[in-house]
């Protein structure tokens, strides 16, 4: 019996019954199936915490579980699963309460947890298809809005173009070692010296491909407008859980099947980094709209991630584990403000009409400047220790040109996360327009858990750092 | 008891209960008294740690140590020795001070001031008293949150500037501290100041990581050219925002230098120590000039600061014992006396909302009492036998002619400079004639405001008349960090 696979079929199972019941159902459905999709997320979340068959392989090793892909799973279905509880409430009130919304994510989340788990190149490209094909309707699902529109239809051409790329990737690496699988590519380069020159086209191919998953500079151009079209509950789930899932894979692709070669591959991650890391800072300067604000701080985050990857070390992985919890906490939290903040029946988008917020919503703007400063790595908030743990990782195997790059590109990020902090604080309020703050009880347990979580971290790191100390690939 | 960690924590207890206080017209007094007491009492806490300090130790004393990451070998441990005593006394006696020259003054959300103020303090406090590298860097970065919010809501005109600035530009200093930070720790996997006092890194790391501590506390001192970021950052904030800018954050730099840069990277510290001195001396000579000019008075205040901590530096790398123990009363005594400068601008600018210095003249006319005080700050500065800014200079230059005769010369040069643009200063405001009409019903210091000024005034005086007190807690520390320099330079 091989138990590793429950969670993947539960999830499959329950995705389909949520379809059905969706279909079947003569009234609006949105409600009871965004609640059962929830549910099952965590049902979820519970099978795999509870599993305790990791470093297993499976189906001919298309398919394993180890400690780092299970604290990876956990965080994409937790992810997924407050993602669809913050956003509630902003579906219904936008009028895009179908109930393919909470399906078609839990078929991504399928998706991502077995790209995590994917140690075969046909398995991961297929989980990827999977993922991405239902992200690309979420993100165009308020069909009357021709952002919204635009922007699936952007993300589903970049997003295909890339799967190409990815594609013939696969295919130059098949090509030259003659495996699918991670263990047999590594097999084949045991006794070579140096990369064939096919295999390393077909390695920056593959990498690319990642790269524009994960949103890293120069193939970040869907992130700020798909961020930006899509109805901002998805632009939550955007940010949240795709991001891990395909960290994850970035992870295991570079240090499984060409551990050994880091040298070839972290050329292109290491540039990867630094482009994100700044262009993220520098870019987001000059935006006025939050949610892209947001995409480009996102790509800046995944900088420091691939800090710790170039690492290529254990540290590296812990570190990078932590840092995408981090992540997701900061990230969870500022968006269920986003999705509950707003001015004049309208929800806050713009930079400028958070101005004189502090006045109005003292507690909600104290919680705003601590994630903004949170997020800028600023002691002694959590995202300090983020930002500590890749830098540690750095240091221990000698980037310091990266470190250095690293904290430079953080104290030009610091100006913009500043800058919301002075719309709320410095800044009068403009008009007589009054803010509203309309948030669901759970969300609200939510966001005081990850404030606390945000605020308190300092006290007791080892809670995450312990979690994280036994991850291995 | 743990009473360090009561004092650096007090405050942040007082922000607590400051937050559940509902501000409204009836609760504002409360809030202001909260503050108050909160921060009278830590006053109080840190002088019966000055109390029990034994001067014979030269060691951390009051040490509380608790281990606090599993996989790394940072910890909470915070501990005191004559180095931080006075940095942290010196917090915690202008804290109150500060939140007594805001009574009147702040009139919009009290509530948010008074807990960036405690917030400011704890931070402050902890960052003195921390021995751990790890925590000294949180504490030190994390001072910029309240500061930036204090310039930011309670500034003036161009605050939001100045804010702005002033964050970046410290942050982007302090950030190259982390890295050097970890370095340290991946080469010795130790986080302790105390035990890595000593010569533990080859010169050529040293170099690279005293580049990197340079950046900060340069930034932070702030060291010529530097400093730009200061006049902004003080004309802009209110009162009392300027006077813990000027009386304790800019101690930090130099604090910094003395305890990383001279205790655990001396060869480098040698190796810079020139240009060290040529940056301090054209800070000296060249900000003297430039507050020679200025007409706003918080400038010239501000530009005299970057003078003065010139003198700190070149004391700090001096390295012999009247350089530093010139340098360590210098920075006490440029606290007191500068933020009382500031609190005796925010005397005037309080009645009438300007501070360019041709608005006034004459006013001793009308406030006798105010121009006696600001007399007493305004020598202190200047350096007069018997107030406190004497004893700093005097230690500087007695330790210089040891170095080299020609920072001898530039230090003076700046003394001379100080006592001119002191004096025309206070020759333009307080003397003359009064010829500005609304001036003639400006009224003398009121009860508050000598409440404020006076333990100030008697502080500039005692150190000045007893500077023993104040150097003999600190002499074991300097001379062990004296002696680790010299060994780790001999070869």
């Amino acid at each position: 019996m091989h138990i590793l696979f429950v969670p993947e079929v539960t999830l499959a199972i329950l995705a389909v019954a949520c379809l059905m019941y969706g279909l079947f159902s003569k009234n609006n459905s949105f409600n009871k199936a965004t609640n059962f999709a929830t549910l099952s997320l965590l049902f979820v979340s519970l099978l795999i915490f509870f599993d305790f068959s990791t470093n297993f392989a499976l189906f001919d090793s298309f398919f394993s579980n180890t400690q780092f892909t299970k604290f990876f799973k956990i965080l994409t279905t937790l992810g997924a699963a407050i993602s669809l509880i913050i956003s509630k409430n902003y579906f219904i009130d936008s009028k895009i309460n179908k109930f393919e919304i909470p399906t078609l994510l839990l078929f991504s989340t399928l998706g991502m947890l077995i790209m995590i788990s994917s140690k075969n190149l046909m398995i991961m490209y297929l989980a990827i298809e999977l993922q991405s094909l239902s992200l690309y309707v979420v993100a165009s699902i308020k069909r009357n809005s021709i952002e919204s529109a635009e922007s699936g239809v952007k993300y589903f051409i970049l997003g295909a173009l890339s799967s190409g790329i990815l594609l013939y990737g696969f295919s130059l690496v098949y090509g030259f070692t003659g495996h699918t699988s991670f263990e047999g590519i590594a097999n084949s380069l045991v006794e070579i010296d140096n990369l064939p020159i096919g295999l390393i086209f077909g390695l920056v191919f593959v990498l690319v491909g990642l790269a524009f998953k994960v949103s890293a500079v120069p193939f970040h151009m869907w992130t700020p407008d798909v961020y930006e079209g899509a109805p901002t509950s998805i632009t939550a789930f955007f940010a949240i859980v795709p991001k891990l899932a395909a960290i994850a894979l970035i992870f295991r692709f570079c240090l499984e099947p060409f551990g050994k070669f880091y040298f070839e591959w972290t050329q292109v991650i290491f540039f990867l980094s630094i482009a994100s890391m700044f262009l993220g800072a520098i870019a987001a300067i000059a935006q006025k709209n939050l949610k892209r604000l947001l995409a480009y701080s996102s790509i800046g985050h995944v900088g420091y991630v691939l800090i710790a990857l170039v690492s290529a070390s254990d540290q590296g992985l812990k570190s990078a584990s932590i840092y995408m919890f981090i992540y997701l906490v900061m990230n969870i939290a500022v968006f269920s403000i986003i999705l509950s903040l707003k001015k004049s029946d309208a929800y806050v988008e713009k930079i400028s009409s958070l101005s004189g917020l502090s006045k109005s919503n003292p507690v909600i703007s104290a919680s705003l400047a601590i994630i903004m400063l949170s997020m800028a790595g600023i002691p002694p908030f959590i995202g300090f220790f983020g930002k500590l743990y890749v830098f540690i990782a750095a240091i221990e195997s000698q980037l310091y040109i990266l470190a250095v790059l690293g904290v430079l590109a953080s104290v030009i990020s610091a100006f913009y996360y500043l800058r919301i902090i002075k719309g709320m604080y410095f800044d009068e309020p403009d008009d007589n327009q009054t803010f509203e703050f309309t948030i669901s009880s759970e969300s609200k347990v939510i966001l005081s858990i990850l404030m606390l979580l945000i605020t308190f971290f300092i006290l007791y790191p080892s809670l995450l750092t312990d979690v994280v100390s036994s991850i291995s690939l | 008891m743990p009473l360090l960690s009561l004092t650096i924590f007090l405050p942040l207890l007082g922000a607590l209960v400051i937050l559940l206080i509902k501000e409204d017209e009836n609760s504002v007094n409360n809030i202001k008294k909260v503050a108050l007491w909160t921060s009278i009492g830590v006053f109080l806490l840190s002088l019966l740690i000055w109390l029990q300090f034994d001067n014979n130790n030269g060691s951390y004393q009051f040490e509380e140590k608790f281990r606090w990451f599993n996989d790394f070998n940072f910890s909470y441990h915070i501990g005191i020795d004559g180095i931080s005593l006075f940095m942290v006394i010196l917090s915690t006696f202008l804290t109150p001070l500060c939140i007594l020259a805001s009574w009147e003054s702040i009139k919009k959300r009290v509530k948010e001031y008074m807990i960036a103020f405690l917030f400011l303090e704890t931070v402050m406090i902890g960052m003195f008293a921390s021995v751990d590298i790890l925590l000294f860097y949180i504490f030190f970065e994390a001072v910029l949150i309240p500061m930036y919010l204090i310039i930011g809501i309670w500034g003036g005109e161009r605050r939001i500037y100045a804010s702005f600035k002033f964050f970046l530009y410290t942050l982007l200093g302090s950030v190259l501290m982390l890295i050097a930070i970890v370095v340290i720790y991946r080469l010795t996997d130790s986080m302790s100041i105390e035990t890595l006092q000593g010569n533990y890194f080859t010169k050529n790391i040293q170099i690279y990581l005293w580049l990197a501590f340079f950046a900060s506390f340069a930034v932070k001192i702030p060291m010529w050219p530097f400093h730009t970021w200061l006049p902004d950052a003080h004309v802009e904030a209110p009162t009392a925002g300027s006077v813990i800018l000027a009386g304790v954050l800019l101690k930090m730099g130099g604090y910094g230098f003395i305890r990383f840069s001279l205790g655990m990277l001396p060869e480098a510290s040698y190796y810079f120590s020139p240009l060290i001195m040529t940056l301090s001396i054209v800070a000296v000579v060249y900000t003297s000039l430039v507050a020679l000019a200025q007409t706003d008075i918080k400038k010239l205040i501000a530009y005299s600061s970057v003078a003065h901590m010139g003198l700190v530096t070149i004391g700090i790398f001096l390295v012999n014992s009247q350089g530093l123990e010139g340098a360590m009363i210098q920075m006490i005594s440029h606290g007191v006396v500068s933020g009382a400068l500031f609190l005796c601008v925010g005397v005037i600018y309080d009645r009438m909302h300007t501070r360019d210095i041709n608005f006034y003249g004459g006013l001793v006319n009308r406030m006798p009492i105010y121009a006696t005080v600001f007399m007493i700050f305004m020598l202190g500065s200047v350096g007069l036998p018997g107030t406190s800014g004497f004893i700093g200079e005097f230690l500087v230059i007695v330790g210089a002619f040891q170095y080299s005769s020609i920072v001898v010369i530039g230090a003076a040069t700046g003394i001379v400079l100080s006592a001119v643009y002191m004096l025309y200063l206070y020759k333009r405001i307080i003397f003359g004639v009064m010829t500005n009409e609304k001036l003639t019903e400006i009224l003398d210091l009121d009860n508050r405001e000598k409440i404020i000024l006076i333990p100030l005034a008697i502080a500039v005086i005692f150190i000045g008349i007893f500077p023993n007190i104040f150097i003999e807690p600190m002499r074991l520390p300097i001379e062990s960090i004296i002696s680790n320099y010299e060994s780790a330079n001999a070869k």
